[in-house]
């Protein structure tokens, strides 16, 4: 498996988290994972619910202090 | 011995930083210490925010482009020959005419493009604003239309990410204006769950779009557009008809980037403060080649380019380190045709919208003025 590509998106009020992911995700293989970090509560809901409506996979979400890590996996 | 700066890319950011670099090393550029070279891929430089009004009959095209020659410093050697390849390791340019430039600094600013044929269908059934060709395009189909469902669809990434508001703000007044708002249905699509991606932006379209009857559909990227029988379908599985589609095409970096190894999709992997790249130290990036997690705009270009310059100038002057980049962007945004507003933020403030005036609109439009001063480093 190629190296996981981390998105920082801990200081981004925009385009944000989700844009982040939507525009990043693009740039992995298919089968490979993609850490998002970010700050904001919203995206750490909203990044799952996208997930399912698109078909990618949601691997985790895990809160470390002040900020959200949550991998995902692209599968198409 | 002699330093030499090149930038690649003559838009927005590398005009700037080459001529604030020429302003701020003057003795050194007269004592030959220092030359800055300019690679660029045309001889006009174009005020992209004036493609907004071109669909509209409201931007006479003679006032969108300036000769880059008369916009560059004269002390800035300028060559129309593109970057083909960076050796970043041997610290190398080479050139589309295979001229080959070494570097002391190198200036990554070479913005972003539009990448319709990324989506079936797109090319041949989207309309779209943000170059001339789409413009001018958009500006015929806009008159020939009588009435039906217009579709404003927005991808990701993009720069700036008002434009495509205020494209649906204003065409709704001028659908008004031309008397055929009643015959129109307007429906906006976004990429969230929201309706921009600037939360106090968000808030503040949401009624708005009500009140004009501008209908919207939030978590919509565009999986593919049949142009035959005029559908446009998301990844998320919603399909909307059309008679006319203005979309924003989903963006990339340039090829150099990618095929010189700096960064994935033509984004150039930058450190978010240094504005370095992360791996090649002698490499500033700025404006929207950057993957920077910040908006792709003109102003986060003009703020970037405020630090790239007073670091370099402190690096060749003093050896030293400057200040670091604290993520400032700040954005107008045309509510219609006749009231405008603005916000800011950056790493750690939190974007804040003011109440729509007809003052910042008339500001915003002398700023199409005002710009080419700004770019010169006058301003
Ligand atoms: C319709 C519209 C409205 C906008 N409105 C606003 C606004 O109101 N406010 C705002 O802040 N921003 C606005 N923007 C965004 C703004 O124009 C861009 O963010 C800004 O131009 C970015 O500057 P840049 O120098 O990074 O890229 P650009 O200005 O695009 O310049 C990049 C340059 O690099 C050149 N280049 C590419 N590849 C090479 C190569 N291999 N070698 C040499 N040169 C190369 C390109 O030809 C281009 O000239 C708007 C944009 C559009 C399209």
């Amino acid at each position: 498996m190629s190296e996981r590509k981390v998105v920082d998106a801990r200081d981004s009020f925009c385009p944000g988290p989700l844009m982040e992911l939507i525009a990043n995700i693009r740039l992995i293989e298919v089968g490979s994972e993609l850490e998002l970090l970010s700050k904001d509560k919203g995206s750490a809901e909203e990044v799952p619910a996208w997930l399912t409506k698109v078909g990618h996979q949601h691997i985790s979400t895990e809160k470390r202090g002040d900020h959200w890590s949550i991998v995902v996996k692209r599968v198409k | 011995m002699s330093k030499h700066i090149l930038v690649v890319g003559g838009g927005l950011a590398g005009t700037m930083v080459a001529n604030g670099l020429c302003r701020r090393l003057g003795n050194e550029l007269r004592a030959g210490q220092v030359q800055i070279t300019l690679l660029g891929t045309s001889d006009r430089h174009l005020y992209q925010p004036a493609l907004l009004f071109v669909p509209f009959g409201l931007a006479g095209e003679e006032n969108l482009f300036r000769s880059q020659r008369q916009v560059l410093d004269r002390r800035v050697v300028f060559h129309v020959d593109p970057a083909r390849q960076i050796e970043a390791v041997t610290k190398k340019v080479t050139t589309e005419a295979g001229r080959v430039f070494d570097y002391d600094y190198l200036i990554l600013a070479t913005g972003s493009r539009l990448m319709p044929e990324t989506v079936p269908g797109m090319v041949e059934g989207a309309h779209w604003f943000y170059d001339l060709a789409g413009a001018r395009k958009l500006r015929s189909a806009l008159q020939a239309f009588t009435g039906g469902r217009i579709v404003v669809n927005i991808n990701v990434p993009h720069k700036c990410p008002v434009a495509p508001l205020e494209m649906t703000l204003m065409l709704h007044d001028y659908l008004t204006k031309r008397g055929l708002i009643d015959r129109t249905t307007l429906t906006y699509t976004y990429p969230i769950g929201r309706l921009h991606a600037l939360e106090p932006v968000a808030h503040w379209c949401k009624p708005v779009l009500e009140q004009r009857g501008i209908q919207s559909e939030t978590f919509f990227n565009t999986e593919w557009i049949d142009p035959v029988n005029q559908r446009i379908t998301s990844m998320e599985g919603v399909t909307l008809d059309y008679d006319l589609l203005i979309t924003i095409p989903p963006h990339a970096g340039m090829e150099v980037v990618s095929t010189s190894n700096l960064g994935r999709g033509g984004w150039a992997t930058t450190d978010p403060k240094t504005l370095l790249h992360t791996v090649h130290k002698e490499i500033f990036v700025i404006g929207d080649t950057t993957n920077i997690p910040i908006s792709k705009a003109g102003s986060t270009a003009h703020f970037e380019t405020e630090t790239v310059i007073a670091n370099i100038t402190a690096l060749i002057q003093e050896g030293c380190w400057s200040h670091d980049y604290d993520g400032k962007v700040f954005c107008f945004l045309e509510t219609g045709m006749e009231e405008g507003t603005y916000t800011w933020f950056n790493y750690v403030t939190p974007p804040r919208l003011g109440p729509p005036s007809q003052m910042i609109h008339w500001f915003r439009l002398a700023y199409n003025r005002l710009y080419w001063l700004s770019v010169k480093g006058l301003l």
